[in-house]
């Protein structure tokens, strides 16, 4: 019986040697360098109009990268409910930039393969068109209904542009970061 | 007054409204406006940054460096691109090892970043570069409206890369409203975001849209005619997202969404035809025929 309890609970008691000390140094790193300064005060979730109404909750969050509980932060799809409103960076008393730490975090959980498909879509947008929304046929021609140029003039004007776009792209290994394939197009 | 316009993604490639109410307005201001030829996205603040940073600074620097062959500060009517360029530009400016990497990658084009523009919001030209009095000499018809007044987040926040008097407070945009005889009312949470940054409205449209909404029942409840955002995508958000909303939880709230620089334009005279108030998915019809009447003082 005892034996089964303590079973039961390795899964959801944490367990001190599976955490990852250097989580926390990683994300400091990453962008997140004031991370250390939390108190657990709760000044972001109060402040957060996302955690209003969804489990989100980025003090629960911070204490969680704070622990090294490496994956079930960077699994955690709560982790893009944040609209990177700033308000909690504006007012943490301890100018933690609670913000810089989820997008830190973000940029991390997409290395580990955690990227929304949602996301590898627009990302996909981006890389092929230089553009996260491109222009599309009912806007070329309301475009030229209200007396504009019906293709404006930005990448979607110049192949050369774009090819600079692109380009970059390639050079961080962003198309890779988000499994483009080049040959699809998607 | 000249200035490279920074076009982004939303206003041309989905609210072109707002790019022909700019380019008109422009021109009773006597505002030149230089298009940054091969302008590719910004990359988003919320979006790109969140997924690898080190692309978001590559791809924003591109940008920049196009507003610097013109030898001009750059302006946007997106508080997205805003909050990019914005940011990009303070980094590269401060940070040298930083700067030293993008040009790295800008080199290879026969490109570099040298930080000698400024950027600036469309909002902040108009504020602080013409202001509010020279703005005044220009208003042919003041809009006798209730207009709610939406800052949304990336105009104003971080703090510690824009230059504006408070975040949780500003009075810039309501006495911009002001100027033109419209009156900015209060109303619950004014200050809260739209719901789409963050990639938020594009991984989880039922919580983006759960924030419309909310703002929306506030601005109902304080009898706002109209939104007037600073923003293409809170535009966007407001106005699009009306039409979801309805979908997702049955509620028409029918509240027209102008972009600031819609309702100056009306103020300066300009037809609705003029400024892309028929593009959007909300009829402006109400707002209009109110503009008719007689102002009341």
């Amino acid at each position: 019986m005892e034996a089964q309890i303590l079973a039961e609970q390795k899964n959801y008691v944490i367990q001190l040697d599976k955490l990852d000390k250097r989580f926390t140094e990683a994300v400091a790193k990453a962008g997140g360098e004031k991370i250390n300064l939390c108190i657990q005060c709760g000044t972001c979730t109060a402040s957060c109009p996302s955690g209003r109404r969804t489990a989100f909750r980025t003090r629960q969050l911070i204490r969680r990268a704070l622990l090294g509980l490496r994956e079930k932060v960077l699994s955690d799809k709560d982790l893009w409910l944040c609209t990177t409103c700033f308000t909690c960076l504006e007012r943490c008393p301890r100018g933690v930039d609670p913000t810089d730490v989820i997008l830190a975090l973000r940029n991390m959980a997409v290395e580990a393969g955690y990227m929304l498909d949602q996301h590898k879509r627009v990302s996909g947008y981006f890389v092929k068109y230089g553009h996260a929304v491109p222009l599309n046929e009912e806007n070329r021609k309301r475009r030229v209904s209200l007396g504009l140029s019906e293709i404006p003039p930005t990448v979607h004007k110049s192949k050369k542009a774009l090819n600079e776009v692109q380009g970059i792209t390639k050079k961080t290994g962003f198309d890779k970061l988000i499994g483009f394939k080049w040959e699809e197009g998607k | 007054m000249r200035y490279a316009f920074f076009l982004g993604c939303i206003m041309p490639n989905r609210y072109p409204g707002l790019e022909a109410a700019m380019r008109n307005v422009a021109k009773v201001l006597r505002i030149e406006l230089l298009d940054m030829e091969g302008a590719s996205c910004c990359p988003p603040p919320g979006v790109v940054k969140s997924f690898h940073k080190p692309t978001w600074l590559a791809i924003a620097a591109r940008n920049l460096t196009l507003a610097e062959a013109l030898k001009a500060d750059a302006t946007t009517l997106c508080s997205g691109c805003y909050g990019t360029l914005k940011d990009a530009n303070t980094i590269l400016k401060e940070d040298s090892t930083m700067r030293e990497k993008v040009n790295k990658i800008l080199h290879e084009y026969g490109n570099e970043f040298n930080g000698t523009i400024n950027v600036k919001h469309i909002v902040d030209v108009l504020y602080h570069d013409i202001g509010i009095e020279k703005l005044r000499g220009f208003v042919k018809r003041p809009i006798n409206l209730k207009v709610a007044v939406h800052y949304g987040c990336h105009l104003l926040k971080p703090t510690k890369y824009r230059n504006v008097e408070s975040s949780e407070h500003p009075k810039f945009l309501d006495e911009l409203v002001e100027v033109l005889g419209a009156k900015s009312i209060p109303y619950r949470d004014k200050m809260m975001c739209c719901g789409a940054g963050g990639g938020v409205r594009s991984s989880s449209r039922d919580v983006s849209t759960d924030m419309t909404k909310e703002k929306l029942e506030n601005i109902k409840n304080a009898g706002g005619d109209c939104v007037v955002t600073p923003c293409a995508f809170c535009h966007l958000q407001f106005d699009t997202g009306q039409i979801e909303i309805e979908k997702q939880f049955g509620v028409k709230y029918n509240i027209p969404v102008l972009h600031y620089v819609q309702l100056l334009g009306l103020a300066l005279g300009l037809k609705p035809e003029k400024l892309g108030l028929y593009s959007n998915a909300i009829p402006v019809d109400p707002i209009l025929k109110k503009l008719e009447s007689p102002i009341v003082a």
